[in-house]
């Protein structure tokens, strides 16, 4: 405390206007930016309800004159969104599940169980992680076609247009191992020594109080993958052809030129693309800012 | 024994769809291989990118250069921008929450639904920038349509003619640019702040210390490892993006966007060049894993982010 001190001489009071307008000044820039950052949104959103005269008027009105709900059906109606969006959803929450267990189960053996190779095998998992996606991408795409000729080596997976093509390449991560491994290591060696002489094995252990301990890290991990996979689009735009395995970012890309100059039916569309993530978003925000500040992950 | 068993589902899944194209892209770049596995090439496509072809090599150096571009408009934008934002939400100010949900949302949003806002909003006709550039007396732009450069449509309002070396990046690049910086800000904003948070605070707070000697002495020190992640997180994914500058222009016009990734998915996803396609993504890897390295090792060293 000393210490401190002394590098931070007391300072006098400061007179209380000038506080004041500094935080006025402060409210005011950060409303300032918060508008600019904010208004796509609200232009999506306000387009979205009006009609094609009044959406393509510029500059726009603030809000519509009359509001057409009616968008949102056509605009639904006119692509196979229904199917998009289970395919979205089923692949997302899938990917999640997945990952969480291969995570779970090759984290705590890295944290808790002694094993031969075990730093070898966790230094090429971290090795993994400095490969970007476009090293891998071209291999993987061969890997999925199914082309007779061979596909370096290994049986070609033929899976072109199906969910696994979608899910399975993406089922285990080393930054959610990593993740979980760190959060298991700072489980304290006394529960499990505990656990070890009531007769309960590792998977037990692992399953009855390692798991339940980590829930943060669980939601943590779990809503970063289902984010990721929720907004992925190359892979996706890729490997699938059909409207009935592809996802909805890509069936919002293929709106697009289907639209064409329906600007109003197209800012329903991306308004309801993006609906269900920003409430997802609003619910669990601390554990996402929480998953981006502890991986740095950058979408 | 058990513990294999543990490892081994994520052992099969990064093994396969991980580990192994990774070696095989290096295995694929040294080949011909055009959708089938042709003659063996050496560094043969390697150099066809560098200098040996004189279709591809041109194609490479100016997608190089149109990625170093983005990666120079975008990072120090961002970092700008980011630092001041976060310093200022992290100040007690009534509101706080609301401002940084305010902040934040953009990042969740896919880039799709992004670029059609945008694309919009940027639209030559019915675009809101042009009515707003409009009111100040500058006449409509052609934004992500536009292949001339930057400076030239500048010097030109002004009746100067600029060499064509002065052009500078074209203005869909420009405009690529500023909406990745407004789709990737609230993520830089995130992990500055995170570098922010800590008990040292209340400690000086309750010391007496002045806001000008917490800036100097504990804002400044405490960022300036936080600011190297973020150069090198946002150089990483500036090097990287794909999504951003494909869903917005396709590469277009005249190619003043195609940056390397685009490249690549041309080369091999297009063309069915996999091989010359495996080549550029192989280089694009050496680049951003230098980076990565960098960030490693000053990473391991000191940082505080968490």
């Amino acid at each position: 405390m000393a210490t401190v001190a002394r590098t931070f001489p007391r300072s006098t009071p400061r007179p209380r206007l000038r506080i004041r307008g500094r935080t006025i000044a402060l409210h005011a820039f950060l409303i300032v930016v918060a508008l600019a950052v904010a208004y796509p949104f609200y232009f999506m959103v306000t387009s979205s309800f009006k009609d094609l005269l009044e959406a393509t008027k510029n500059p726009p009105d603030v809000f519509p004159a009359q509001l057409h709900p009616e968008n949102y059906i056509e605009a639904w109606n006119r692509a196979p969104w229904g199917r998009y969006f289970v395919n979205t959803i089923f692949v997302s929450i899938a990917v999640t599940i997945g990952e969480l267990v291969t995570a779970s189960l090759a984290g705590y053996a890295f944290a808790r169980m002694r094993f031969p190779a075990k730093s070898v095998l966790f230094i090429v998992f971290l090795a993994t992680l400095m490969v970007p996606s476009e090293a891998t991408i071209i291999p993987n795409y061969v890997l999925m076609s199914p082309s007779r000729n061979g596909c370096l080596g290994l049986p070609c997976l033929g899976w072109f247009d199906t969910y696994q093509v979608q899910i399975v390449p993406f089922i285990a991560t080393a930054f959610s191992i990593f993740l979980m491994r760190q959060f298991f290591l700072s489980i304290p060696s006394e529960l499990s020594d505990a656990a070890r002489m009531d007769g309960a094995g590792h998977l037990r252990f692992l399953w009855s109080v390692a798991l339940p301990l980590s829930v943060p890290a669980l939601i943590t991990a779990g809503l970063v993958t289902f984010l990721g996979s929720w907004n992925a689009f190359l892979w996706p735009l890729i490997v699938t052809t059909k409207p009935d395995f592809r996802p909805v970012q890509v069936g919002l890309s293929a709106f697009r030129q289907e639209a064409g100059s329906s600007y109003h039916l197209l800012m329903a569309a991306s308004t309801f693309v993006i609906a269900p993530i920003v409430l997802l978003f609003l619910v669990a925000q601390r554990y996402l800012v929480q998953g981006i500040a502890r991986t740095g992950i950058r979408g | 024994m058990q513990a294999y068993l543990f490892v081994l589902p994520a052992v099969v899944i990064i093994g396969i769809f991980k580990v192994f194209p990774a070696i095989a892209a290096f295995y694929m770049s040294l080949f011909k291989w055009d959708v089938i596995q042709g003659a063996f090439r050496g560094f043969g496509n390697y150099t066809d990118w560098l200098y040996d072809n004189a279709l591809r090599s041109p194609d490479f150096w100016r997608s190089l250069s149109t990625t170093f571009t983005y990666v120079i408009l975008t990072v120090p934008l961002e970092i700008a921008f980011s630092l001041v934002i976060a310093y200022l939400l992290f100040q007690k100010i009534r509101g706080r929450g609301i401002y940084r949900t305010a902040y934040y949302l953009p990042y969740v949003t896919s880039f799709v639904a992004a670029a059609v806002v945008f694309n919009w909003l940027f639209h030559p006709q019915y675009g809101l920038v042009n009515a707003l550039l409009g009111v100040v007396g500058i006449g409509p732009q052609r934004w992500l349509d536009e292949p001339s450069g930057f400076f030239q449509i500048v010097a030109s309002a002004f009746g100067i003619a600029l060499p064509e070396w002065a052009a500078g990046p074209s203005m869909a690049l420009v405009v690529v640019s500023i909406v990745t910086v407004w789709h990737y800000l609230r993520y830089q904003v995130v992990i500055f702040l995170a570098g922010l948070s800590n008990t040292y605070y209340e400690a000086a707070r309750l010391d007496g210390a002045s806001e000008r000697q917490i800036f100097t002495k504990i804002t400044l020190p405490l960022l300036s490892p936080t600011t190297f992640f973020v150069f090198t997180i946002a150089t990483i994914g500036a090097l990287r993006s794909f999504d951003t500058v494909f869903i917005l222009t396709g590469g277009g016009p005249l190619d003043t966007t195609r940056t390397v990734t685009l490249l690549i998915f041309k080369t091999a996803l297009q063309q069915a060049q996999f091989g010359l396609g495996a080549a550029l993504a192989f280089i694009l890897t050496l680049i951003i894993l230098l980076f990565t390295l960098v960030q490693f090792r000053v990473l391991g060293r000191r940082v505080y982010y968490g």
